[in-house]
């Protein structure tokens, strides 16, 4: 296994300091800044815990839990940004009844930040998802879906930079092929780009040219795949720039994000946490404003 | 708050941020997923909120739409079940009508697969909920014009299967060793060199349960019918379901 052998020369090569039982606040008061990224992916329209008798999930889940751990951690540190991977629609009635209006309100009312658009969420046609606009109260950031030809021109954004106690976070969203996954008559003419390409070039920007302290990707690509299908595993491998990429598509329930190397030899996180609103992933971030720390590192603790 | 974290913690060595004026860079990280679960107390403005879409959802989901005098599963026959011609006489029933007035043809046979019938039905009222619950995927009916070289794939897949895949239209008769004897469509003897129009899902369709004689069809229609609505739709109009185990699909 890839982490292990990752462990194993780490530990070798640098003092490890402590193990397990530290609690956040133990390193809090050391770093300046402290920005917590909150992210759920392929809730697929789960609004209601799973009950106590389902099979899989009993007693998981469910919409007015989620706000009140959001609004607990959002009380713990205000500097918190909240994510959605895709696939935000299809799962339960409440959307074939109300087509994602219920879906879409309810991140409003959770302050959601941002989220990207996944295979699903085509399900009611770009017409479909179009007409739901007016229900979300954040942003929809996709930067490989041309949408130019389509209603859905002009509402999303191909990056967006968020600024949480003078940290500039850059956040691009990334989708998966629509070909094949979505029926053409549903997408319309949404035009696919080259996620690696695209991935590239909005990290450069924001990292470079638009100064983020951190940059995240949103991606509904998938964690993982035998073939040699685009993966969010791939896309950290690839690209540079990118911090940490939040994934959705695959239902992968990682217990802990996943440590890749990228091209330029940095670390960076990918995460991914299952589906259906079972689980809130939370990274969190401590800055600090020397050049580096003492041992020109930077502690993952996952 | 039940908190999955991780015990592991890592040093990592990383290699210099390229300095760029910019002040603050990361120099700690954690990851950790959170479980929601009943430990949590809900939101209660959430639930307030939710409660009349809930409320609508759930009256619609469960008023009746039609009896059914007897309990239906998947696994009550051999080669062909209640609830499996059901669902199969009603999709001939529900699109027909559309794919006529589109194309001018009818459909010839049905083809469902055993795996798609998600619940059963118990005997008594049946609601949209029921619906649902047999039914839960999107998927649309569609039209494959199959040639008779694809309809003899067909039989062979049915003959390896040896399961009550829904059918409707077709007559098939298999011997004891599930080998087919006699396949009739409309009635009429199956003909090589004649062309059918088969309806089926569009999951079943792309190559689903590997019915692979469906790729490639001479023509293919879309109906831009789901399934579920079809079986919604059909609940509506019928007052009492009556369809019944026969001998559409048999071993002799």
């Amino acid at each position: 296994m890839k982490r292990r052998n990752f462990i194993q020369q780490t530990s070798a090569a640098t003092a490890f300091i402590g193990i397990g039982g530290l609690s956040s606040l133990s390193f809090k008061p050391n770093y300046k800044k402290h920005i917590t990224i909150l992210h759920t992916n392929d809730v697929h329209s789960h609004i209601e815990p799973f009950g106590p008798d389902d099979s899989r999930n009993p007693n998981m889940g469910g919409v007015a839990r989620r706000a009140t751990l959001i609004q607990q951690i959002r009380n713990e540190n205000p500097n918190t940004l909240l994510l959605d991977a895709g696939d935000i629609f299809q799962g339960t009635p409440y959307f074939n009844f109300y087509g994602g209006e219920l879906e879409f309100k309810l991140m409003s009312k959770m302050k959601y930040d941002a989220a990207t658009i996944g295979n699903h969420d085509f399900d009611n046609g770009i017409d479909g998802l179009y007409a739901q606009l007016p229900h979300a109260e954040f942003d929809f950031i996709s930067s490989n879906y041309d949408f130019s030809n389509t209603v859905m021109d002009g509402n999303t954004h191909e990056h967006k930079i968020f600024t949480k106690d003078g940290v500039r976070i850059g956040i691009f969203g990334l989708g998966i092929e629509l070909q094949g996954l979505v029926n053409d008559s549903l997408y319309k003419e949404t035009k696919y780009l080259d996620p690696i390409e695209i991935a590239q070039d909005q990290s450069r920007i924001l990292k470079e040219e638009k100064n983020c302290d951190l940059v995240i990707c949103l991606s509904h690509l998938g964690y993982k795949y035998s073939s040699d299908k685009i993966s969010d595993i791939k896309l950290a491998q690839t690209t540079e720039n990118i911090d940490l990429i939040i994934g959705g598509h695959t239902h992968t329930f990682l217990d802990k994000p996943t440590v890749e190397t990228n091209k330029a030899g940095k670390k960076v996180l990918v995460n991914q946490v299952g589906c259906y609103g079972l689980y809130l992933g939370r990274i969190d971030f401590y800055l600090d404003d020397k050049n580096n720390i003492e041992t020109n590192g930077v502690k993952i603790e996952v | 708050m039940k908190k999955t974290r991780l015990s592991l913690f890592l040093l990592l060595s990383v290699i210099l941020l390229s300095c760029k004026g910019n002040e603050v860079k990361p120099s700690e990280i954690k990851g950790q997923r959170i479980a929601i679960d009943e430990k949590i107390e809900p939101d209660a403005e959430i639930e307030e909120f939710v409660a009349p879409f809930k409320e609508h959802l759930n009256k619609t989901l469960d008023s009746t739409l039609a009896y059914n005098p007897n309990d239906m599963v998947k696994s009550d026959g051999d080669l062909n079940t209640a609830i499996g011609n059901l669902m199969a006489d009603l999709v001939i029933e529900q699109a027909n009508p559309i794919f006529k007035s589109r194309t001018g043809n009818e459909i010839d046979m049905v083809l469902l697969n055993h795996g798609g019938i998600r619940a059963g039905l118990n005997k008594g009222n049946i609601s949209t909920r029921s619906a649902y619950a047999l039914m839960p995927f999107e998927n649309e009916i569609v039209v494959a014009e199959l040639s008779g070289e694809k309809i003899k794939e067909m039989l062979t897949y049915l003959e390896r299967a040896k399961t009550a895949h829904p059918v409707s239209g077709i007559q098939i008769e298999m011997d004891q060793d599930y080998k087919v004897t006699s396949a009739k469509i409309n009635g009429e003897d199956f003909d090589e060199d004649k062309t059918y129009f088969v309806a089926t899902s569009d999951y079943l369709q792309q190559g689903g349960d590997n019915m692979n004689f469906f790729k490639d069809p001479i023509q293919l229609y879309k109906v831009d019918y789901k399934l579920r609505n079809a079986i919604i739709d059909y609940f509506k109009k019928v007052d009492t379901l009556t369809v019944e185990k026969d001998n559409r699909f048999i071993r002799k």
